[in-house]
């Protein structure tokens, strides 16, 4: 039924619809809604036959997940930011042993400094772990997404990340079509584990691996990322098929018709890059959009189908990676490495640890990426007068102190300034 | 599409107004997008939620940058707030107050607003008289269906019935209604409101 609804409520409905048997979370901002919905739907009864389980930390929540999925259950939780760090032994563990764990991710910057905003940097810190990863555009989307990735992770045995941005999408309160559980049901089946821990039958999970075979079990891992490509895009036509709407998918286009600059971005921002797109459209500027939902695996061939008569292509990153720059334009650049010829590729950092990413600066970036070109990553909407002055600071004395302090002094200060000019102006 | 832009501070409701208002949107048949501004939000400090209402799928996800409304909890916010930047110059402007513009010197810019767009509403009063505390948000929401007619009072009514079942939702819809009242009356039978 369709609801006017907080994201993070809606993923908890659709999740419960999902029928998990253990949940096991530790709050974190921006997610905590979602488990504490989860938590309600137990207690309420409204989600039967579930186990929720307050544990003391996210290392035991995901190591609580691996125990309950290794003993047969359909186990579910959710963290962000640091949340995935302090787990991360766990998240290698649960792909490792091939546990169908789905887990929730309200996207959000890891510090230091500290920032409870949003961008994709915990996901991206995370992408060699092995679990398949899947972004968000809406919380329709968000909410869809669950189902498909539990139909997808328990078929191969492999845990999937469900990634949604962080207060973007986690607390917009928009219109969700919530499915039924019949239609639910008759999509994703009772969980039948390839493996389960039983004392009547006992059985070892984790045995330690030497060099005599290790490379064989990490290449069935690597096997089953690349059969999940083609899984990703038969369970969403099989999700529309049942649900009625398009989710999911390994990626998809919008206005890629004769474009000569095609964007690339992950997530909430291509809702805004589509309205810049249709802007740009009028004004007579050959501009589309590639919105790629699965980041893991990575969708190199179906990428490479759809930038192919690209001249130019630009990479919008929600994260970082200091030494090197956009982990998406990466990615795609290596998906592009064999064409011929290949498109240029330009790569943009925006709305890091929640700066807003706007229709204006997504517009301003596309005319720039046509008509003058940069090299390496441009960060948008850098305040360069900011870092210039941070930059001269430090280098006048070798005892400069933290730098994220002094810029947070001197952003406040311009702001207390341009709040006492409007003032003297009234 | 029409934006609205609720300033408050932490306590006062203006995440739950915004999300009462793409409620009441909801309701009428259109799409609306809510949502706060992300804060590491506590009591008292200066907080920001949007409203997005329009006949088409929002695809936008930008924070509100060119409200054609702003809604204000607390009048005092306009001395550490930009509160008024970027209102469209055919705007809404409805703020919590008993004062009149002149005293909180928005006199210049209400006369830059159409006749009519600009009021001040005793949100505050209204709410301690029916719900007991100085809740503005839905005395603050009546009012603003009221003058600006983008959401109806049934609608809006509706919203704060199912957000808050029972003794508390009355409350809130009394409160509603009464601003909504004080707005739709003529300027002389308005109590404590000023108006151009």
């Amino acid at each position: 039924m369709l609801e006017q609804i907080e994201g993070s409520k809606a993923m908890a409905r659709t999740i419960a619809l999902c029928r998990p048997q253990v949940v096991c979370a530790y709050p974190i901002t921006p997610q905590t809604h979602i488990v504490e919905g989860v938590g309600d739907l137990v207690r309420t009864g409204a989600l039967g036959n579930c186990e929720f389980i307050n544990v003391e930390s996210e290392f035991a929540a995901l190591s609580v997940a691996i125990g309950a999925s290794a003993a047969g259950s359909r186990a579910y939780t959710a963290t962000a930011s640091q949340g995935l760090l302090f787990m991360a032994e766990a998240v290698y563990n649960a792909a490792g042993l091939g546990l169908p764990i789905v887990m929730t991710l309200g996207n959000r910057a890891i510090g230091a400094p500290i920032n409870i905003w949003n961008d994709h940097s915990d996901a991206m810190a995370l992408r060699e772990s092995g679990w398949i990863q899947l972004f968000a555009e809406t919380n329709q989307e968000a909410a869809d997404l669950h189902v498909i990735a539990f139909r997808l992770a328990e078929e191969l045995s492999v845990p999937a990340m469900v990634c949604v941005d962080g207060f973007i999408l986690t607390h917009a309160v928009e219109a969700v079509d919530i499915p039924e559980q019949a239609q639910v049901d008759a999509y994703l089946p009772p969980f039948e584990p390839v493996q389960s821990l039983d004392p009547d039958d006992p059985i070892s999970i984790g045995a330690m691996v030497g060099p005599e075979a290790f490379t064989e079990v990490r290449w069935l891992q690597w096997r089953k990322q690349h059969a999940a490509l083609e899984r990703i895009e038969a369970l969403s036509a099989e999700f529309a098929a049942t649900f009625g709407r398009d989710s999911g998918g390994l990626l998809r286009r919008y206005r890629m018709e004769d474009a000569e600059l095609a964007i690339v971005a992950m997530g909430s921002v291509n809702g805004t890059i589509k309205d810049a797109i249709d802007e740009l459209r009028a004004e007579g500027v050959g501009v589309g959009l590639v919105t790629l939902v699965a980041f893991r695996p990575f969708p190199t061939q179906a990428l490479r189908e759809v930038l192919v008569g690209a001249a130019h292509v630009l990479v919008i990153d929600r994260s970082l990676d200091p030494g090197m720059g956009g982990p998406l334009a990466s990615n795609v650049d290596l998906a592009l490495r064999n064409l011929s010829p290949a498109p240029h590729l330009h790569s943009a950092i925006a709305g890091l640890g929640g700066r807003a990413v706007t229709k204006t600066a997504m517009r301003q970036l596309a005319r720039d990426a046509l008509a003058d070109a940069w090299e390496g990553p441009r960060f948008v909407d850098l305040d360069e007068k900011v870092v210039a002055r941070e930059l001269h600071r430090s280098a006048r004395e070798r005892r400069c102190g933290p730098s994220a302090e002094h810029v947070l002094k001197a952003t406040e200060r311009e702001k207390i300034a341009r709040v006492k000019a409007r003032e003297a102006m009234r | 599409m029409f934006e609205v832009r609720i300033h408050g501070r932490g306590g006062q409701g203006a995440v739950t107004a915004a999300e009462l208002l793409s409620v009441a949107a909801f309701l009428e048949g259109r799409r609306a997008q809510a949502f706060p501004s992300f804060g590491s939000e506590r009591t008292g400090a200066p907080v920001v939620a949007f409203c997005r209402i329009s006949d088409r799928e929002i695809r936008l996800r930008e924070p509100v940058q060119r409200p054609n409304a702003l809604i204000v909890q607390d009048a005092t916010l306009f001395k550490s707030v930009d509160v008024l930047d970027g209102l469209a110059p055919d705007g809404y402007l409805v703020v919590n107050t008993t004062k009149s513009f002149a005293e909180l010197h928005l006199d210049e810019i209400a006369a830059r607003l159409p006749k009519g767009h600009v009021r001040a509403a005793p949100a505050s009063d209204l709410a301690r008289a029916h719900i007991g505390r100085p809740a503005p948000n839905t005395a603050l929401l009546g009012a603003f269906a009221a003058i600006s007619g983008v959401v109806s009072l049934e609608a809006l009514l509706e919203a704060i019935r199912r957000a808050f079942p029972g003794e508390m939702g009355e409350r809130n819809v009394l409160a509603a209604s009464a601003a909504h009242a004080a707005m739709t009356a003529s300027p002389a039978q308005e109590f404590a409101c000023s108006n151009r």
